[in-house]
C-alpha cells in the first residue's frame, strides 16, 4: 500500500470514526442515559483516537523506511562494495534502487540480487505498513468506541488533545528556527575543519573550484570570503543609496503633503513593487537596465562591464522602496498629531514642522526601517544571481562586476554535489555568516520599532 | 542697503521667501520620489509587457503533404506501435526537398532546419488520431524553428543581413509569404507543452502544474498549522518568557533570508529526512516553513481583533474556552485569516531562491502528475529561460513572467476583495 492510499484511509476512518462516537452517544442517550458531553464530542474523541495514531507512525515510517532498508541492502551487497568507501557503498545502493525499477536490467547484473531483494524488501514493508496501520485504527475506533459510557468526560478529553496540537504548530516555527541553526552550523563545523575560520573570514581569494585529481594546480580551492563579504556590501549600499532617500521621502510626502485621494493610489501602487517576485527584477536587471548602463557608459567613454553591480544594487533599490516607504509611513504616521500642531503654532512651516520635528520623533523607527531593508537587501538572492555575476572581485568601483554571499551560496549548492566536499560546505559557512548577519539586524531593528511604538501609544 | 538699515519686516519677507522656497522645493522632492517609484513600476511592467505580448503567438507554415504509407511503411491497420515509430521526419522532409529544391546537401540542411524539430511529432499525433489518413493528403500547419518565428514576428522588413538566417534561407522564407503559407496563430504550444530545449516547442504546462502541485502542499500545510499556531498563541499561551520567546522567534523568522530555509530544506528535509529532490512534495514543505510566520503573524492581528465582549459572552453562556474559540473567536477572524493566507501564499508563488537549493532546477520535460514526481516551477522556469541565448527564449521567459503577474495580481485582488467585503468594524 503506498502512502496516498494509506493517508486516504485514514482520513475516511476519520470521517466514519466521527459518526461512530457520536451516533453510540446518541444511542446511549436515547436510552435515558445522562451523557457527561455531546454527542459531537464523543465523535471528537473518537475521531481523534483512530486518526493520530496512525498519522504519526505514517511520518515516522516515511523518515526510517529508506533507511532501514538501506541498512538491510547493505549487508546483501557482495564482500567486495561493503568493504571499499563509503561513498562506493552508496554508489552501489543507488545502482540498486535504479535496478529495481528496470526488470529487464536485473539478471544482467551483479547487483541483480541486491536489486531483488531490494524489491522483495519493499513489498513486505507495504504489506506490514498497511497491516499495522489499518488495525492501528481499528484498535483506537474500538477501543475508544468500547469507553464510551454516560461517565467518560470526552469534552475535557478532547479539549486537552486539541491543546496538544495547537501547541505542537506553534512549536513548529522553533523548530525551523532551531533547525536552520542546526542544519547551517553543522555543516558550517565540517568546513571549518577543513578550512580554517581565520582564512574564510579574512582572505581575500576566493575560488572555489576544487579540482578533480591531487595534483592538479589549485587543487585545494580557496575560500577567502572577503571578495563576497565587500561585493555584497557594495551592491547593498547601492541599493540603500536609492531606495532611502526615495523610500523616505515618497512616505513622507504621502503621510504630511498629498490629499486622501492621492494617498489612496499612489500607496498600494507603490506596494505593487514589493509584490513582484524577485526572478521578475532579475530579469528585468539583466535584460534591460545591464545593457542600458553599459550602452550609457560607453557613449561617455567608460568601461563598464555587463554585469555590472551597478545595475543589480539599482534594480534591488527599486525592489525596496515600499519596503522603506510603508515601515516609514507607519512610524511617522505614529508621531502624535500634537507634536505637529505644536511646531505650526510657533509659526514653522510645514517642511520644518517634518525636518525639525516629525523626523526626529520618528527617527528610531525609521533607523528600524532602514535596518529591516538593509537586512534584506544582504539577504535577497535572485536579483544578484541573474545580475550581478560570479567574479569574485575585491573592488569598490561600482562598474565593475562584483559577486556576493548569496550567489555563491546558490553556484555552490545547484547541481548534484557530494557532501563531503569543502565546495558544498563553503555554501553552509557562507549561510552561517547570512543568517547571523540578518537575524542580527532582524533583532536590533524589531527591537527599536518595538520600544518606539511603545513611547507614543 | 545694509542689514542694519533693513526694516524688520523687511527681513521677515526676506526669510520667508526663503522658508517658502524650501517648503516648495521639500514638496517636490516629495513629490519625485513618490513618481519616480511610479515610473519604475510602468518601465518594469511596459518593459515585459513589450518584450512578452509576441511570446502568445506562434508563426505555423501552412502546407499540404501527401501522407505517403509506402514511405512510412504503415497503413491504416498497422498496429499502434508501428504507426508510432514511422519516419515522419523524413516524410516532411522529402515533401520540402520536392517544394523548394535545394541544390546538395548542405542547402538542403539548411532548408530542413527553417522546420521546427517538433513538426514530425505533429503528423504522428494527426496519423495517430485517425490512422485512415494514411495515403491520403492532409493540409496541416507545422510549426517552424524559432530563427524563422523570430523573423516573421519582429524582423520583416527590417535590415536583411541583422538575421540570423541565410540569404537563401530568406529567400525561402519570403516565398513562403508571398504565397500566403506562412501566418500566426495562437500559442497554444506554450500552455500545452512542458520545457523543451527547442523554444518553439518549449512551454509552461510543466511548471505551471509544478507550482500548482507545491502551492497545495504548501497551503494543505501552512494553512492549518499558522492557524493553529496562531490561536495557541493568542489565546492559549500563558503569558511568560517562552511565549515572549516563541513571538521574537517569530517576527525574526519572517526576515530571515528565504535562501537560508533553502539551506535548510537541503540539510535537513533531504539528507536527513531522504525526501526526494527536484518533488513539489519538498518544495512545498521549504515553502510552508517560509509563509508560517506570514500567516501566523496576520492570524494574531485577526484574532486580535475580535473584541473580548464576544468572548466574554460565550464564556458567560457556559461555553468553555475551546469552544469559545472555536465557535466564534475563530469564524469572526476567519476572514483576515483567510487574506494573510493568500497574501503569503502569493509570495511562494514568487519565489525562486530557496527552490533552487533543492533541485527544481533540473531541465524536466515531462508534467508532473503528483507531488512525488520531479517538476519545476513557473518562477525557476523563468529563471532558467533567462539564461538562454536564443531570443525567442527571451520573448517566452518574459511571456511565462506575464502569467505569473498575471496569478499574483488575481491573488492580491482576491485577498482586497475578501478584506472589503468581510470586514468588520466593531
Amino acid at each position: 500500500m503506498n502512502y496516498s492510499t494509506l493517508i486516504i484511509a485514514v482520513f475516511i476512518a476519520l470521517g466514519a470514526a466521527y459518526l461512530l462516537g457520536r451516533n453510540r452517544a446518541r444511542a446511549l442517550a436515547g436510552q435515558g442515559e445522562r451523557m457527561h458531553s455531546l454527542p459531537t464530542h464523543y465523535g471528537a474523541l473518537t475521531a481523534l483516537w483512530t486518526t493520530l495514531p496512525p498519522l504519526i507512525l505514517i511520518i515516522l515510517w516515511v523518515m526510517l523506511e529508506p533507511r532501514i532498508i538501506d541498512a538491510l541492502l547493505t549487508a546483501q551487497l557482495p564482500e567486495t562494495i561493503r568493504n571499499a568507501s563509503e561513498a562506493e557503498v552508496r554508489l552501489a545502493l543507488s545502482k540498486v534502487h535504479n535496478i529495481a525499477q528496470d526488470a529487464g536490467m536485473m539478471s544482467q547484473n551483479e547487483l541483480g540480487a541486491a536489486a531483488s531483494h531490494l524489491i522483495d524488501l519493499e513489498q513486505r514493508a507495504a504489506i506490514l505498513k498497511g497491516g499495522v496501520i489499518l488495525s492501528l485504527i481499528l484498535l483506537g475506533a474500538g477501543l475508544t468506541w468500547r469507553r464510551i459510557q454516560p461517565e467518560l468526560r470526552a469534552r475535557g478529553e478532547v479539549e486537552k488533545i486539541v491543546r496538544v496540537l495547537l501547541f505542537s504548530s506553534s512549536a513548529i516555527a522553533v523548530l525551523t528556527t532551531l533547525g536552520i541553526l542546526v542544519s547551517v552550523l553543522f555543516e558550517a563545523m565540517l568546513f571549518f575543519q577543513k578550512v580554517s575560520p581565520v582564512e574564510f573570514l579574512f582572505g581575500t581569494s576566493w575560488s572555489p573550484q576544487v579540482a578533480l585529481r591531487a595534483d592538479q594546480s589549485g587543487s585545494s580551492g580557496s575560500f577567502g570570503a572577503v571578495p563576497l563579504f565587500t561585493g555584497t556590501l557594495l551592491i547593498s549600499a547601492i541599493a540603500m543609496l536609492i531606495a532611502v532617500p526615495v523610500g523616505l521621502m515618497a512616505a513622507i510626502y504621502l503621510s504630511e503633503y498629498a490629499s486622501s485621494r492621492v494617498r489612496q493610489i499612489a500607496k498600494p501602487a507603490l506596494e505593487v513593487l514589493a509584490g513582484i517576485p524577485t526572478v521578475v527584477y532579475g530579469f528585468f536587471a539583466a535584460l534591460t537596465v545591464a545593457p542600458f548602463i553599459r550602452g550609457v557608459g560607453e557613449s561617455v567613454g567608460l568601461d563598464v562591464s555587463s554585469e555590472s553591480a551597478l545595475a543589480a544594487g539599482l534594480v534591488m533599490g527599486i525592489m525596496i522602496i515600499p519596503f522603506v516607504s510603508s515601515l516609514s509611513d507607519d512610524v511617522i504616521n505614529a508621531v502624535p498629531q500634537s507634536l505637529r500642531d505644536g511646531s505650526y503654532g510657533l509659526g514653522a512651516t510645514r517642511s520644518e514642522t517634518v525636518r525639525q520635528v516629525v523626523i526626529p520623533a520618528a527617527l528610531p523607527g525609521i533607523v528600524g526601517a532602514v535596518m529591516l531593508a538593509v537586512s534584506r537587501a544582504i539577504g535577497e538572492t535572485m536579483i544578484v544571481a541573474m545580475a550581478a555575476g560570479l567574479a569574485a572581485n575585491l573592488t569598490a568601483n561600482p562598474l565593475d562586476s562584483v559577486t556576493t554571499v548569496t550567489v555563491q551560496i546558490v553556484t555552490l549548492l545547484v547541481g548534484d554535489q557530494e557532501f563531503d566536499s569543502p565546495k558544498t560546505l563553503a555554501a553552509f559557512a557562507l549561510g552561517l555568516v547570512l543568517f547571523i548577519v540578518t537575524l542580527a539586524l532582524n533583532f536590533v531593528a524589531l527591537k527599536i520599532v518595538q520600544k518606539y511604538r511603545e513611547q507614543y501609544d | 542697503m545694509t542689514d542694519s538699515t533693513m526694516t524688520t519686516r523687511q527681513k521677515v519677507e526676506a526669510s520667508m521667501r526663503r522658508r517658502r522656497a524650501a517648503e516648495t522645493r521639500f514638496r517636490l522632492y516629495g513629490m519625485a520620489s513618490v513618481l519616480f517609484g511610479l515610473l519604475c513600476l510602468v518601465v518594469l511592467f511596459g518593459d515585459i509587457f513589450s518584450k512578452g505580448t509576441s511570446a502568445f503567438s506562434q508563426t505555423v507554415l501552412t502546407t499540404t503533404i501527401e501522407l505517403n504509407g509506402d514511405y512510412l511503411g504503415i497503413d491504416k491497420d498497422s498496429p499502434r506501435d508501428e504507426i508510432m515509430s514511422a519516419n515522419y521526419d523524413g516524410l516532411i522532409k522529402r515533401h520540402f526537398a520536392k517544394e523548394m529544391k535545394p541544390s546538395g546537401r548542405s542547402e538542403a540542411r539548411k532548408l530542413f532546419s527553417l522546420i521546427s524539430s517538433g513538426a514530425g511529432w505533429q503528423l504522428q499525433s494527426e496519423v495517430l488520431a485517425d490512422p485512415s489518413l494514411i495515403g491520403q493528403s492532409i493540409t496541416i500547419n507545422l510549426l517552424v524553428d524559432d530563427d524563422v518565428d523570430q523573423w516573421f514576428k519582429h524582423e520583416r522588413g527590417e535590415n536583411i543581413h541583422a538575421s540570423r538566417l541565410s540569404e537563401q534561407q530568406l529567400e525561402w522564407i519570403q516565398s513562403w509569404v508571398d504565397s500566403g503559407a506562412l501566418h500566426t496563430r495562437f500559442n497554444t504550444t506554450f500552455f500545452v507543452n512542458g520545457d523543451s530545449r527547442e523554444p518553439e516547442l518549449a512551454g509552461i504546462r510543466g511548471a505551471m502544474t509544478g507550482t500548482l502541485l507545491t502551492l497545495l502542499v504548501t497551503f494543505l500545510l501552512s494553512f492549518p498549522i499558522g492557524v493553529s499556531a496562531a490561536i495557541y498563541l493568542e489565546e492559549f499561551a500563558p503569558k511568560n518568557r517562552l511565549t515572549e520567546i516563541v513571538e521574537i522567534n517569530i517576527n525574526n523568522l519572517a526576515a530571515v533570508p528565504s535562501i537560508t530555509f533553502g539551506l535548510l530544506g537541503l540539510a535537513i528535509f533531504i539528507n536527513i529526512f531522504g525526501v526526494s529532490r527536484s518533488t513539489p512534495l519538498v518544495g512545498g514543505l521549504v515553502l510552508t516553513l517560509m509563509t508560517l510566520p506570514t500567516i501566523i503573524i496576520s492570524g494574531r492581528a485577526a484574532i486580535k481583533a475580535v473584541p473580548p465582549s464576544i468572548r466574554e459572552a460565550a464564556l458567560g453562556l457556559g461555553a468553555s474556552k475551546m469552544q469559545t474559540v472555536f465557535h466564534h473567536v475563530l469564524p469572526l477572524a476567519m476572514p483576515g485569516m483567510l487574506t494573510g493566507t493568500i497574501i503569503g501564499m502569493a509570495q511562494a508563488l514568487g519565489e525562486t531562491a530557496p527552490l533552487l537549493m533543492i533541485g527544481m532546477i533540473a531541465f524536466v520535460v515531462d508534467v508532473p502528475g503528483f507531488v512525488n514526481d520531479p517538476s519545476t516551477v513557473l518562477p525557476v522556469q523563468i529563471f532558467l529561460w533567462s539564461d538562454s541565448p536564443e531570443r525567442a527564449f527571451t520573448e517566452r521567459t518574459s511571456g511565462a513572467i506575464m502569467v505569473l503577474l498575471g496569478f499574483l495580481i488575481l491573488m492580491n485582488t482576491a485577498a482586497v476583495m475578501l478584506r472589503r467585503r468581510l470586514e468588520r468594524r466593531w
